[in-house]
């Protein structure tokens, strides 16, 4: 059981290697997550976002635009996941006096 | 070779793995997992993902860390296999 | 499960009372009455400088649950339930993922889809109603992590 740990570990550092050989270098405007339209001829959405978070909510982390206002269900549902998580620890955890 | 430190950021993630798996001591192990969540916050950081590499950083190496110790105090400092 | 059960043999509802009471380190008291404070004014940072840096409700939130459980280890659970109530902790954990979803169902009501800011009933130009739109909501992500980060390590004791 030992030997699979150490061999699964292996084989996890030799496909990080494997995968940063194939990476492109720092700034690449050549990079898929740089482009306007991807290959199969529709717009990347970061494309928008990039242009269009400023202009939509004054404000310059466009993270922060993402996270909260263009996916701002996402984000509720991940409060939501946390508020059920701290409840579920208390009805678990909780010990009677 | 572009990317020189994500190398040596792989091999001291890949080691923090072993180690945290194969010692006995279960406070290591604890203090090998947070090693573990800094380094990759710090591949994070390296690739331009900051807001990602904050939260890594913060609830990895800071708040998870809290919870091991806990653990241990109400169960066993010492492992078995 | 049984091979960990025996080996220090605790009461199964044995809480120990050595997370209870204070340490009796004076450094480890000195040290972590100064950095607390510290802590949580860099989440409060955090939080409030979100729409210009990294940052935002979540790491703020846990940034001042950091700050709160410094406290709750070296003072211990009695003495610094002054900071963050034991009983209250689940109940601002409700409160805030209410101001989250309230927050959505009013613009909703408002004639707008859901979480759709530009609907809400201030007066406001729509692009700066965007802005604090979503500084509102950052309130309750804060909240609910805050709350529920220290209420899973008062759960853990036991108290």
């Amino acid at each position: 059981m030992k030997a699979l740990q150490y061999l699964s570990l292996a084989a996890f550092l030799a496909i990080l290697f494997a995968v940063m050989v194939d990476l492109p270098p720092r700034g690449d405007l050549q990079a898929p997550a740089q482009k306007v339209v991807n290959e199969a001829g529709t717009p990347v959405a970061g494309t928008y976002y990039i242009q269009n978070a400023y202009k939509d909510a004054k404000t310059p982390n466009m993270v922060t635009v993402i996270l909260a206002d263009y996916r701002g269900f996402d984000t509720m549902g991940e409060t939501i996941v946390v508020f059920t998580g701290g409840l579920a620890c208390f009805f678990l955890l909780r010990r009677r006096p | 070779m572009p990317w020189p430190i994500e190398f040596l950021l792989f091999v001291i993630i890949t080691v923090a793995a072993v180690v945290g798996l194969s010692v006995r001591n279960l406070l290591a192990a604890a203090v090998t997992f947070n090693i573990f969540s800094f380094m990759s916050a710090s591949i994070m950081v390296s690739l331009g993902a900051i807001d990602v590499a904050f939260t890594e950083a913060v609830v990895g190496a800071g708040v998870v860390g809290v919870y091991g110790i806990i653990a241990i105090l109400l169960t066993s400092r010492k492992s078995r296999d | 499960m049984s091979a960990y059960r025996k080996e220090t043999t605790p009461p199964p509802y044995c809480i120990d009372e050595r997370m209870k009471i204070p340490t009796e380190s004076p450094v480890l008291h000195v040290a972590s009455r100064g950095i607390a404070p510290v802590i949580m004014l860099i989440g409060l940072y955090v939080f409030f400088h979100g729409h210009y840096s990294p940052g935002g409700g979540f790491q703020g939130g846990v940034l001042l649950a950091a700050g709160v459980l410094l406290l709750r280890m070296t003072l211990g659970v009695t003495q610094s339930q002054k900071l963050m109530p034991t009983t209250l902790t689940l109940k601002l954990s409700a409160v805030g993922a209410l101001i989250f979803a309230g927050t959505g169902l009013v613009a909703l009501l408002c004639g707008g889809n859901f979480l759709d800011y530009h609907f809400l009933p201030v007066w406001f130009e729509p692009v700066y109603l965007r802005y604090y739109g979503i500084l509102f909501i950052e309130v309750g992500v804060t909240i609910t992590v805050m709350t529920t980060l220290i209420a899973i390590y008062d759960d853990l004791l036991g108290c």
